[in-house]
């Protein structure tokens, strides 16, 4: 039999899911076309919000790869756009004038931004945010521009907004409506979120109409109506979308806002079908993502000729997360003659709750501060639960697990469970029966539900109980350090310390590991927990270290590696400056650079080099590549500044000395100021010291990186003395108390502040702890002499074998 | 089979006894393409292309598990018998050919 011609226009997410699903339903009923605009393969559009904050590139966020298509034998065409449909002869053209013949079409061109027809609106450093191209444009303007200015307070411009301001630029928000995210929030939420923005530094222009945005060939800035002005060299239109129609009005196909389809996803050409945001279903075109892989199912069964369940429309839900406000709404959240709501408004923590009812039927809600609930009462909104019989006040309350289970107990097996990564109950339902998953990780590394935002992971947890019945296992749920275990941290280090366990091999064994040599995460949490119990017994396993601590370097993008070699304090001579200058000619180092933490990184030194160098430089290891302690920084203090009350340095070089090589849990970094000015950013360091009259403060748990957070104020103490045994002591209980990669910032949380200071108040304490410190320290030796001095090691593990 | 694949360059890496277990080596077989040879705790000897199909991460550094390695990089789980990226990453690295003779390895390529 011969297949069956299927043409797609259109590459993006709710099409690509539609062959996905067709080719669940059968590998062979189709012939494949696939056409996209842009030059990429399928990527999640909604994550590029993240790739404009920086942290993730446009690969991580692909959805199929160029593999996916070759392996189902797809014909892709990027880079080129769909013109024209002609029906009677049933062929698709497109720009570069291609004529593909279908037997069956599917249009999902998806929407396009909308931007305001304002005089200017042509200018060059003015964009929409919807795709790959806009990210790049917003990202390069960043680079040589300040001051931005984003039209639309709703979802896509928060984003936008947010990401403007991880790039260091100035921002701000221009909103036609008096709150933001009207459509999604009512008032008070809205509200609740810009008085959070505020503190976060977005800066807002709210019941704002701009008239023109002017300026020469660039932008330069906005006029609005009101005759106010603002200056921005990059403005972003993020005012909305609308469905892409163009081809379909081209081609004759009736539309409205939308394409017009049915329940079956038809148009109303015959072979013709439409899906995703360019499709309009009951007078509702959507643009969201959980509503378009509900179509998309119900498209494919149909153009497979399978019996299929009509698409009868999604209620909606938002659900939102702008740098660690979590905001959520779904269905009908606005009260008015009919509809009356229940609110709960904790103003202390900002937390506000929402739910709408229409007599005794919930049909709506809004969840500010808290949307942990989101997920369970956008289903009871979805199935508009009666609540008659349910205390009222309890709907907005945490509920058991009883409940909880019974919650995905009613959802049918193609609900969406996890919306990032679209999985619905039905694939982790089989998950665990078919493939035998039973605990939430190995849901995620079989399925990838909650491997994006993790918003979902209590409900898989429950779809997992639900599943599994009495063979549930909760105790495997606890938080176990790897997929390898069921153990926590603390049951696996007092195993170590009860059974007298000494090595990776026998903590398996013993504790019942269930694969034989464990994987990337437990085996260095093993190898730092062994040594961290018996630090001068206890010998290093190399092999279960991560290649930087193994290498002792940092290895690069290109597999080269850097070399930080140690600056006490941040301190160096005329000597050693000559020798890294010799270094550096010697090895043809293509980059010297200063790093944030005072001292020189000399990048792109091949592996085979690395112990020459090591030898030439005559100098310690800056274990810039370890969990151990980094760097300390320091101001120059008394010895010049006319400020400084104390000596900075000098308290920098002694920590620094006596620290060095220390194995901790993550990497720790300190710094120390001489006055409060602070000039050593002492207030962002895992340990901090600020010179006062008379002493020094010590702050701890701050963190300038991913989650910046203030250090506290741990003791304001008299003496250099006196620092050095609080640090020690500090140090050494985090040492045996803190989880494997658990920065101390996100440590000193989860303990308390002040459950630390009460284990350092007391002075035997204090001692013990010091006293096991010390014995820590004593088998230090600088890594970089001893790889030097073993011949053996250095051919083992540095050795290039060229042909 | 064709006539490519008969024809092979075989580059003596080392004895066995000198192979460091669980810890990669590398073999730079052309101006810009390195292999990845692993001893496992099974004795067995095992050869892969030295990139991570991810993001080209150096899998001759990887933490060794068993008959996998975990790209350095970002920690996709590679399978060192036949190059298949595991669950739920997927693609593929390709595999070489070792040899053992009077207890010194070589790899084919």
């Amino acid at each position: 039999m011969d297949k069956k011609k299927l043409v797609l226009v259109g590459n993006g997410m709710a099409g690509v899911r539609a062959i996905e699903e067709i080719l669940k339903v059968s590998e062979d009923l189709f012939e494949i076309t696939i056409f996209g605009s842009e030059p990429h393969p399928n990527y999640n559009r909604i994550l590029l919000s993240k790739v404009l904050q920086g942290d993730t590139k446009v690969k991580d966020i692909t959805l199929n790869d160029w593999e996916w298509y070759e392996e189902n034998n797809i014909t892709l065409y990027t880079g080129e756009t769909v013109t024209k449909i002609n029906a009677d002869m049933k062929v698709v053209i497109s720009d570069k004038d291609r004529v593909i013949p279908y037997d069956e079409l599917i249009i999902a061109t998806g929407s396009v931004p909308f931007i305001l027809p304002l005089p200017g609106a042509d200018k060059e450093g003015v964009t929409a945010f919807r795709d790959i191209k806009d990210t790049d444009v917003m990202l390069e303007a960043s680079k040589n521009y300040k001051k931005a200015a984003v039209i639309g307070g709703g979802l896509l411009g928060l984003e936008a907004a947010r990401g403007l301001l991880n790039l260091g630029m100035d921002v701000s928000v221009i909103h036609i409506a008096p709150t933001l995210m009207e459509r999604q929030l009512d008032e008070t939420a809205g509200k609740l979120l810009q008085k959070e923005l505020e503190k976060q530094g977005m800066k807002f222009l709210l019941e704002k109409s701009t008239e023109e945005i002017y300026g020469t060939d660039r932008v330069e800035g906005l006029k609005f109506k009101d005759g106010t002005q603002l200056e921005a060299d990059l403005v972003v239109m993020a005012v909305g979308i609308k469905p892409n129609i163009e081809l379909a009005k081209a081609s004759g196909i009736s539309i409205n806002r939308g394409i017009i389809v049915n329940d079956f996803l038809q148009t109303d050409l015959p072979h013709v079908y439409a899906v995703g945001e360019c499709a309009e279903h009951n007078g509702i075109p959507y643009g969201l993502v959980a509503p378009l892989y509900e179509q998309a199912k119900v498209l494919a069964s149909h153009i497979c000729g399978q019996e299929a369940a009509p698409y009868k429309g999604s209620v909606l839900s938002t659900q939102l997360k702008v740098s660690g406000v979590e905001v959520f709404s779904a269905g009908d959240f606005m009260e008015d003659g009919e509809k009356k709501s229940i609110k709960i408004f904790d103003e202390q923590d900002g937390v506000y709750k929402k739910i709408v009812l229409r007599g005794n039927k919930i049909v709506g809600a809004v969840l500010f501060g808290d949307s942990k609930e989101g997920n369970r009462l956008f289903s009871m909104i979805k199935k508009e639960a009666d609540i008659s019989d349910t205390e009222k006040i309890t709907i907005l309350q945490p509920i058991g697990e009883e409940a909880g289970a019974s919650l995905v107990a009613t959802m049918s097996a193609d609900e969406i469970i996890c919306g990032c990564n679209g999985v619905s109950k039905g694939a982790i339902v089989q998950a665990i029966q078919e493939k035998g998953c039973t605990s939430v990780d190995e849901i995620k590394a079989c399925t990838s539900a909650s491997r994006s935002c993790g918003g979902c992971k209590p409900l898989v947890a429950d779809v997992l109980q639900l599943t599994l019945g009495s063979e549930f296992d909760a105790s495997a749920q606890k938080e176990a350090i790897c997929g390898c275990t069921s153990l926590s941290r603390d049951e696996i280090v007092d195993g170590i310390k009860e059974k007298g366990l000494t090595h990776i091999r026998e903590v398996m064994n013993v504790l019942g590991w269930e694969s034989e040599e464990g994987c990337s995460k437990c085996r260095p949490a093993l190898n730092y927990y062994l040594a961290m119990v018996n630090p001068t017994k206890y010998e290093d396993e190399r092999e279960s270290r991560f290649v930087n601590e193994r290498m002792h370097a940092n290895i690069q993008k290109d597999g080269t590696y850097s070399v930080v070699p140690r600056m006490y304090g941040g301190v160096t001579n005329a000597d050693e400056l000559r020798r890294i200058a010799d270094v550096v000619d010697k090895y043809e180092i293509p980059l010297v650079k200063v790093t944030g933490g005072q001292r020189i990184d000399l990048f792109g030194v091949s592996k085979d080099d690395l112990p020459k160098v090591w030898e030439d430089l005559d100098m310690n290891s800056g274990y810039a590549y370890g969990k151990s302690l980094r760097t300390v920084k320091t101001c120059v203090g008394e010895t010049f500044c006319r400020f400084g009350t104390q000596d900075s340095m000098g308290l920098g070089i002694n920590l620094e000395k006596k620290f060095e090589g220390l194995q901790t849990p993550h990497k720790v970094k300190m710094a120390v100021s001489a006055c409060p000015r602070s000039c050593a950013e002492s207030g962002f360091k895992d340990i901090g010291f600020i010179g006062i009259d008379g002493g020094w403060e010590i702050y701890v748990g701050g963190n300038g990186g991913t989650h910046v957070r203030g250090g506290d104020l741990l003791y304001k103490v008299k003496t250099d003395e006196e620092a050095m045994e609080i640090t020690g002591a500090y140090l050494q209980y985090y040492r045996e108390t803190a989880n494997y990669l658990e920065r101390t910032s996100a440590w000193i949380e989860r303990v308390g502040l002040a459950h630390v200071q009460s284990v350092l108040d007391d002075k035997n304490k204090r001692k013990e702890l010091n006293a096991r410190m010390d014995e820590a320290l004593s088998v230090y030796r600088d890594p970089w002499k001893e790889i030097i001095e073993d011949k053996k090691t250095t051919k083992e593990l540095f050795e290039t074998i060229g042909v | 089979m064709d006539m490519k694949e008969l024809i092979k360059t075989k580059v003596h890496v080392g004895s066995l006894l000198d192979l460091p277990e669980r810890v990669g080596k590398t073999v730079q077989v052309q101006k810009d393409k390195e292999v990845a040879v692993f001893k496992l705790s099974n004795g067995k000897i095992k050869a892969i292309e030295n990139k991570c199909p991810h993001k080209g991460g150096v899998l001759s550094e990887g933490i060794v598990s068993g008959e996998h390695v975990f790209c350095p990089m970002h920690d996709w789980k590679i399978c060192l018998e036949d190059g298949k990226v595991q669950e739920p990453d997927f693609g593929c690295v390709k595999t070489y050919e070792t040899l053992l003779e009077d207890g010194e390895v070589y790899l084919l390529f």
